[in-house]
């Protein structure tokens, strides 16, 4: 917006999607009407209308600053971290809030998050070493070239934007998803790891990576660049690898 | 509501906090008996701990020219010799093998060209020993471990629970009592040990660079148990984060080679002793000196009018621009997607606000080299802890290891111990837990007007800003007591707008604030008994304004008040095996000190 409008905004209106399952059948809008300053997240707005308009308003945050993943919610209709939101953006407003799309709702703007967390004690998360290493042979070698192969997808910090994006993941609340398959390929493609095979089970299944449709969203909308849609491609070639191998040589291949 | 029962589980362990000590000591504990049943207790989601903020490595001696005595030195001298030298030792000694342990489990530690871990220059540090992962090593050593700890079945979590009481009976912890916060009900886990890993307490301060979890949860639960809390009033204040919301920019920034500079574009650390200036970085010197001289250097230039002036204050320059971007992208990452997002400055182009703000606690809660607590049953490690290797200043990247090096000791410990009793006897357990639950109710059920909750946290932060700061005085630190004790009685009466029970974050932040007034009270009460300058205590009154070994030359030792009055501040000596108190020197001093030792 040009800048005499935006000097003039001494105050911004947020309309936040409420629910509180004691109080509330379904979910209502509230407005709160708040004052605006250049450097003001959505997240410090939410936190004074919490300290000073309505205590009663619940979300999720701590770190403040876009690395402990909690307070992702849908800004405007995207899937965004209010820590790093600016209300400077989202002028003239009003700056509508809902809890992360695709996710049951516990109260307000928390998500009931329970099964991301069930996903990811599936899909084998943890280095499977292909054999045992004892602490006195030292750390494992491993080039920087072989770091960057998987540094990007160890970077995902589980804020589930990528989820509230995935059309897929809206339809099937059962699909792995964007941030588990990148997390899943981050140890697939770790120079360390020997797990792949074991792995993969979770990437074939119905709910894998075969249910993906490619709309690339989820990478669009990641606060860390983790490309989720190119982890997601990784693991569809390796999955269709392991496929052809299958076929090519069905008894006694090496993995 | 009084009526609904109270849910119960047994375990062997519970491990209160989820953070990488919390997580380090269930796999020590999941990996040595997988038969014993663990309870690992968190307010969040385990990656969602503070660890995951920690930015710039974890120490270990590493390099061959290095050595454990080099590290030992440090340390104990960057802590103005306030370290447990029994503990110190042990500390360095453990502190490779479990950086090799977390890069067998995945950590993506970064590398030197032929695949080693890499190791960076901090602060304090005479030898670079640091490993990192770029400038996310807190994130990475957190998902780490958290991503490993799902190995093990034996590990029973509660995530989102909030923790209201211990259940101490017949003179050991016996159990928690804990809070679903999605459902608001209550859950007693009754165990035979405990491992208090809560982490620290910076939220008691207005400026601080700390999620908003850290309110010294694990420390007041002991400390109104009888557990004294020790060292409580040396709190490091990072002297490079952001304006306004005091964000961290890690030290990892000058380790590479940034510069500090005042409002004349001068390197002022030179007038502090920590000088000569050199362009490349030279350890234990200049920007790489502790963070209690840096950050005291930053309020003497205050004084001087050498600071520059922003709408959040005074602040200097962090200058990276000369580091290029390709190294900032590689090296310091995170930093400059902070610096561009929240200040709208890219770092390669233009010098970054920074002013110091309250990073960590180095007290806690008391607990020998094995991380006993004075209280059969209960074990801490982490930042909520004083095992002793900090002092009056903790060195940068010091603090990663000792997650490690001390969750798996408190892991062990806490094992060991609860393979030798039994359990309580439930009903009397149980009886324990009702009466705590209606204490963690009362606040739902106050009428009245009292004050919100805001006023009272804003008012905590802002009297120990001002009273108990990186300068304190008799008169200032009196004014904060007195505030705190009136801070107090309002607690009692605050009043809140939510009543619910389902995700009532007014409720439990209440809770937490009860939590933060008893470790501000230690704090405070500690530093008004410590009449010297040590570390990252600095009084400015006279009489006060130098170390003073032959009277404080000794630990502070904090216990609550039962009946709700000050603290009572008593004196413990030090452990000194093998370096006599001497001055800590940094700089070219350092150099020469160097020289004539290596002569």
């Amino acid at each position: 917006m040009p800048e005499p409008a935006r000097a003039a905004a001494r105050s911004i209106t947020l309309e936040v999607l409420r629910y509180r399952p004691e109080i509330e059948a379904a979910p209502v809008w509230q407005s709160y009407v708040v004052p605006f300053s250049e450097d003001l997240s959505v997240l410090q707005a939410l936190q004074h209308v919490k300290d000073e308009l309505d205590g009663s308003l619940s979300f999720r945050w701590s770190c403040r600053m876009a690395i402990c993943g909690s307070c992702g919610m849908m800004i405007d209709g995207r899937p965004r971290l209010a820590c790093q939101t600016f209300l400077r953006e989202l002028l003239p407003g009003p700056v509508r809030l809902e809890a992360l799309a695709h996710w049951p709702i516990q109260r307000d703007l928390v998500i009931d998050a329970s099964g991301f967390i069930a996903g990811l004690e599936r899909i084998k998360p943890y280095l499977i070493p292909r054999q045992p290493r004892p602490l006195a042979a030292g750390e494992y070698r491993q080039s920087p070239h072989e770091l960057e192969l998987f540094e990007p997808y160890s970077a995902c910090i589980n804020c589930l934007l990528c989820y509230a994006a995935c059309p897929q993941f809206g339809l099937d609340p059962g699909f792995t998803g964007p941030g588990l398959l990148a997390l899943l390929h981050r140890y697939n493609a770790d120079s360390r790891d020997g797990g792949r095979a074991q792995r993969m089970a979770a990437v074939n299944a119905e709910h894998g990576v075969w249910s993906c449709t490619a709309v690339g969203y989820c990478s669009e909308v990641c606060p860390k660049a983790v490309d989720p849609a190119h982890a997601v491609n990784q693991n569809k070639v390796n999955s269709a690898i392991d496929y052809l191998r299958h076929l090519l040589a069905p008894r006694g291949a090496p993995p | 509501m009084a009526a609904e029962a109270i849910e119960r589980y047994t375990a062997d362990v519970i491990i209160l906090g989820a953070g990488g000590a919390g997580l380090r000591a269930a796999l020590a504990i999941a990996m040595r008996q997988p038969a014993a049943r663990i309870a690992l207790i968190s307010k969040v989601y385990p990656m969602r701990s503070h660890t995951v903020a920690a930015e710039g490595g974890a120490a270990g001696v590493t390099q061959s020219h290095d050595s454990l005595d080099a590290h030992f030195h440090d340390t104990v001298s960057g802590g103005d010799w306030l370290c447990e030298q029994d503990v110190v030792a042990y500390f360095v000694e453990h502190a490779h093998e479990e950086l090799v342990q977390l890069e067998h489990w995945g950590c993506p530690w970064s590398r030197t060209g032929d695949g080693r871990a890499a190791v960076r220059a901090f602060g304090g540090m005479a030898i670079e020993r640091t490993w990192f992962a770029a400038d996310r090593t807190g994130f990475h050593m957190l998902h780490t471990l958290f991503q490993t700890s799902i190995r093990y079945p034996s590990i029973q979590r509660f995530d989102e629970h909030f923790c209201v009481d211990l259940v101490i009976d017949d003179g050991r912890v016996q159990g928690v009592l804990a809070v679903e916060i999605a459902s608001g009900e209550f859950r007693l886990i009754a165990a035979k040990a405990l491992i208090i890993a809560t982490g620290g307490a910076g939220r008691v301060f207005r400026d601080n660079t700390n999620g908003g979890i850290v309110t010294g949860d694990g420390m007041a639960l002991a400390y109104r148990h009888g557990v004294p809390l020790r060292d409580m009033e040396f709190v490091q204040y990072h002297p490079t984060c952001m304006p306004g919301t005091g964000l961290l920019f890690t030290e990892a920034c000058r380790g590479e080679g940034g510069f500090l500079l005042n409002s004349e574009g001068y390197r002022y650390l030179q007038d502090y002793g920590l000088g000569p200036a050199s362009a490349e970085p030279r350890n234990k010197a200049m920007e790489l000196g502790p963070r209690d001289r840096l950050s005291q250097a930053f309020w003497h230039e205050s004084r001087k009018g050498r600071t520059l002036h922003g709408p959040h204050g005074e602040y200097v320059h962090l200058d990276l621009r000369h580091l290029g971007e390709r190294k900032l992208r590689e090296r310091l990452p995170q930093i400059r997607e902070l610096a561009l997002t929240y200040l709208g400055i890219d770092p390669a182009r233009a010098p970054v606000p920074v002013l110091p703000a309250v990073h960590y606690t180095m007290g806690g809660i008391l607990a020998d080299g094995r991380t006993a607590a004075p209280l059969a049953g209960l074990y801490s490690a982490g930042e909520c802890s004083s095992v002793g290797i900090h002092g009056a200043n903790r060195l940068g990247s010091n603090s990663l290891t000792e997650l490690l090096v001390f969750g798996k000791v408190a892991g062990e410990q806490a094992l060991a111990f609860a393979q030798g009793v039994g359990h309580g006897a439930p009903a009397r357990l149980g009886a324990l837990a009702e009466a705590s639950r209606a204490a963690a109710l009362e606040p739902l059920q106050r009428t009245g007007s009292g004050e919100r909750l805001a006023t009272l946290r804003n008012e905590l932060t802002r009297t120990m800003q001002e009273g108990c700061g990186i300068y304190r005085s008799a008169p200032s630190l009196e004014a904060t007591c007195a505030r705190l004790a009136q801070l107090r009685q309002a607690w009692h009466g605050a009043q809140l707008d939510d009543r619910s029970r389902s995700w009532n974050t007014e409720w439990l932040a209440l809770l937490e604030l009860g939590f933060q007034l008893d470790v501000a009270q230690a704090m405070a009460h500690a530093a008004l008994a410590r009449r010297e300058s040590r570390g990252a205590h600095q009084r400015l009154d006279a009489g006060c304004t130098e170390r003073d070994d032959a009277l404080f030359l000794k630990h502070s030792l904090a216990y609550h008040d039962p009946a709700g009055g000050p603290p009572r501040i008593e004196w413990s000596p030090v452990t000194i095996t093998r370096s006599a108190p001497g001055t800590r020197v940094y700089g070219a001093a350092a150099e020469r000190a160097g020289v004539t030792l290596h002569a």
